[in-house]
């Protein structure tokens, strides 16, 4: 025991929960309202979006890649699937159908541009969004979607807790699709050969090949999750907002991209669990919660993200260079 | 019984025939060493043997009897043939029993299987009696102990060949003994081994047949016992290379460095020495004596504790290398891979970087005459070997990619030039033309720190020699009125 604690006390994952510990109990404190039910589902819901992505984002940095295109995917699946849902009666099968089937054959496309062409991922995503993105504006001339069906901004509401005076909490499709995404993503990484692979070629890719792993394939599995993931996040974002907008996604991957690098996933591949993004969400939305409970403007919230980014990526080179400079002989 | 046959095997790139006509053959559990200088072919062959390139039409490979025009990287693994490159191929992110059991995230079913990979890993371990912790991640561990573990992968894998390119080039010592002992226990457990080295003495401590192979051609099979470490040489390059120690005059006036009492908490203590311009002074000693740490403190990359370094005569207190480098000293690091060069930008680049400013016109922009004339004028004066000064660093040889890291540093005129492990990993014709180089430079008038593991390098081409040990110099050698087994014996008892 004492020699597990002692490995997890040297992870990221660690500090990352001493931190959320210290401002959870500080805001606590600090705003009492904080601390209710209902703004733990309130902020559960409105960052399932972000959580869902950042999952699948975990697992393009561990595979040692990264994807700047999914907002601009999300988009696109989002729009064609409530626009289809607005004229056919679809339902929810359909429309997760839809939002899947273009989330992974986008994510694909993505892959086989890196893969084939042999060129930086970050470059080729962040054109395929430009392209993605330009063609959505054309093609919706940028008009938003106030309709939905009923049954679709009805959602799911599972009633799970009950106060004293009848007021009822439920689960809603924003906590089931975030849920997902994590048990799934954790079962991917930790208990699929795929992602043992994945895993392992994030941490030498050289190595991966000459074990016989199929590397092309393995990139292409780790693009077309992030569109999947893309994809369905869509859907829980547009049934949060009860309402499609072009122009809603785009210019805000700041968050997820925080987040998984503040679970210790590195840029340059082969770390970060999910417990690790868990926590980085958490931190995310707590930063980004109680600046907004402190009265703390809007326009801040921004300006911490950034920071955090510059905060976990040092503490983690910080960890490597330690790992691999001071200390070369640990046996 | 032979395991692996290789019948009248040749391998042509383009116009260059790199394997000519080769016999190969190897007997089961045996331990078998494969000889040769850059660019002899040797790496051709391991490549053929374990399915990287097809050797070409006409060659026939036999492992168990079997037949075979050529193999494919999977067939050779699965006729348990496994490669242990030098840069080992493992996973640092990831435990010892995973590294060990990679090969099991191959398989079917999709779900992978925690408890096989511990059982493969555990199982692995103790059939060749090592014992290494399996949840530990691989970036934690020395790099003798990753190299066990690229072997028990190799176990694990059903090795009945384990080949091993150069896997004693970074071990100290002692890990290297424990090596070779590991390799005789792979054999007493029927499994063959074919080593790949530049280490003549541990060779043929431990081989039972020595291959030859020059220029493509397989010179012949020999037994290990009764061979010598020239007559190898001989073979390999038809030239002896006799080193005697040298009785240099130098002159012992005003010396250039000075060095007093030094020390820093943990890595060295209390050193004193005298560097005279001209001299080439030897420091060896084990690895982890502090040698490294020494040189980075003379060369201001790290503050002493104690003690004080002069420079003709005058303290000099570096804030930071930059300050060395102006001073006059230049340091070329161990790892040169990692800590010298851009593997893949141009050679000339890599020689013009340290002194990039001094290139610059009266503009600011770095005009293309001077940066080529400076290139020019290092790659005749270390006499490197490069078809075009364009190409990658990459594509050059262990020794000529040495000579850059050393023509990069003299670009800067440095009056002392500090070489950390120069000729690790580089073959022996590579080492005569580094030693050359030193020797030339120290004619010059240039002082030169040698550090090495090599009783012989420091005993030959130094004039003095200091054995460090724990952080202390506890021996001095005049180098021409000292052996080997003096030396050794200041090193090792």
């Amino acid at each position: 025991m004492p020699k597990h604690f002692k490995a997890f006390a040297r992870r990221q994952e660690f500090w990352l929960a001493i931190l959320f510990a210290v401002l959870f109990v500080g805001l606590s404190i600090a705003r009492p309202n904080f601390l209710s039910l209902q703004n733990g589902v309130d902020l559960i819901s409105s960052y399932a979006y972000t959580g869902i992505l950042v999952s699948a984002m975990l697992v393009v940095l561990v595979a040692g890649g990264i994807d700047m295109s999914f907002a601009a995917v999300a988009t696109v699946a989002q729009y064609a699937a409530l626009t289809v849902a607005n004229s056919w009666d679809i339902g929810w099968l359909g429309v997760l159908l839809i939002a899947a089937a273009i989330g992974i054959i986008l994510g694909v496309i993505n892959g086989l541009l890196i893969n084939i062409l042999g060129l930086s991922a970050i470059i080729v995503t962040i054109a395929t969004q430009s392209v993605i993105f330009g063609l959505v504006l054309t093609a919706t001339k940028g008009q938003d979607i106030f309709s939905l069906p009923g049954w679709f901004t009805d959602g799911v509401a599972i009633p799970f807790h009950t106060t004293l005076d009848g007021y009822q909490y439920f689960i809603n499709v924003q906590m089931i699709g975030l849920a997902v995404a994590l048990a799934l993503t954790w079962f991917v990484l930790n208990r699929t050969n795929v992602g043992r692979q994945i895993y392992a070629m994030g941490g030498n890719v050289e190595a991966a090949r000459r074990i016989g792993y199929n590397v092309f394939r393995l990139n292409l599995f780790v693009y077309g999750y992030m569109g999947l993931a893309a994809g369905l996040a869509s859907i829980v974002h547009a049934q949060y907002n009860m309402s499609v907008s072009p122009t809603a996604l785009v210019g805000r991957e700041l968050d997820v991209i925080a987040a998984a690098f503040l679970g210790g996933a590195s840029a340059t591949g082969g770390s970060g669990t999910i417990l690790g993004v868990v926590l980085g969400i958490a931190l995310v939305a707590v930063v980004q919660n109680g600046l907004t409970l402190l009265g703390v403007s809007s326009y801040w919230s921004q300006f911490f993200t950034g920071i955090i980014i510059v905060v976990a990526v040092a503490s983690m080179a910080r960890d490597v260079r330690r790992r691999w400079y001071d200390n070369p002989g640990a046996a | 019984m032979s395991f692996l046959q290789i019948n009248k095997t040749s391998k042509r790139f383009g116009g260059v025939l790199a394997l000519s006509n080769v016999d190969f053959d190897l007997a089961k559990g045996e331990i078998h060493c494969l000889v040769g200088g850059n660019g002899s072919g040797k790496s051709t062959l391991i490549k053929i043997i374990s399915g990287v390139q097809p050797p070409d039409p006409g060659s026939e490979i036999i492992v168990d009897g079997e037949s075979y025009a050529h193999l494919t990287t999977v067939e050779s693994s699965r006729l348990g043939i496994q490669v242990i490159y030098q840069d080992l191929s493992l996973f640092p992110n990831l435990t010892v029993a995973e590294n060990i059991a990679a090969g099991l995230h191959r398989g079917y079913p999709h779900i992978a299987d925690w408890s096989a990979i511990r059982r493969m890993a555990a199982d692995a371990m103790a059939r060749i009696n090592i014992s290494l912790d399996p949840d530990t991640r691989v970036c934690d561990l020395s790099i003798a102990n990753r190299q066990l573990v690229a072997i028990c992968r190799a176990i694990a894998a059903d090795a009945k060949l384990v080949i091993m390119d150069e896997p004693t080039a970074s071990l100290t010592r002692h890990e290297v003994d424990s090596l070779l002992a590991l390799t005789l226990e792979l054999k007493r457990k029927g499994i063959a081994v074919l080593f790949v080295s530049h280490r003549f003495d541990e060779v043929l401590e431990i081989a039972e047949k020595v291959t030859v192979i020059r220029d493509g051609v397989k010179l012949g099979t020999y037994d290990a016992a009764g061979m010598t470490e020239k007559q190898l040489i001989y073979l390999m390059s038809g030239k002896t290379f006799e080193y005697e120690t040298a009785d240099r005059q130098i002159d012992r006036g005003q010396p250039l460095l000075s060095v007093k009492g030094l020390s820093r908490a943990g890595e060295y203590h209390d050193i004193s020495f005298d560097l005279h311009p001209g001299e080439i002074l030897g420091i060896t000693g084990l690895l982890g004596a502090g040698r490294t740490e020494l040189a980075l403190s003379i060369f201001g990359m790290s503050r002493p504790d104690a003690g004080e370094i002069r420079l003709d005569g005058k303290t000099v207190r570096f804030a930071s290398n930059t300050e060395a480098i102006e001073a006059g000293i230049a340091y070329v690091p161990e790892d040169r891979l990692a800590l010298s060069l851009i593997l893949n930008q141009p050679i000339s680049t890599n020689i013009a970087l340290p002194v990039i400013d001094s290139l610059a016109g009266p503009t600011g922009l770095i005009g293309r005459t001077s940066w080529n004339e400076l290139v020019t004028s290092w790659i005749n004066d270390l006499k490197i070997k490069v078809s075009n000064a364009d190409n990658a660093v990459r594509t050059l040889s262990g020794g000529n990619q040495q000579r850059v890291v050393i023509a990069k540093w003299l670009a800067t005129h440095p009056r002392i030039l500090i070489l950390d492990s120069p000729t690790v990993g580089v073959d022996f014709q590579g080492k005569d033309g580094i030693y050359s180089i030193v020797r030339e430079l120290a004619a010059k008038g240039l002082a030169v720190i040698l550090i090495s593991d090599e009783i012989p390098e420091v005993l030959y081409h130094c004039d003095r020699i200091f054995i460090m040990r724990d952080g202390r110099f506890t021996g001095e050698f005049m180098a021409h009125r000292s052996s080997e087994a003096e030396i050794g014996e200041a090193v090792y008892a």
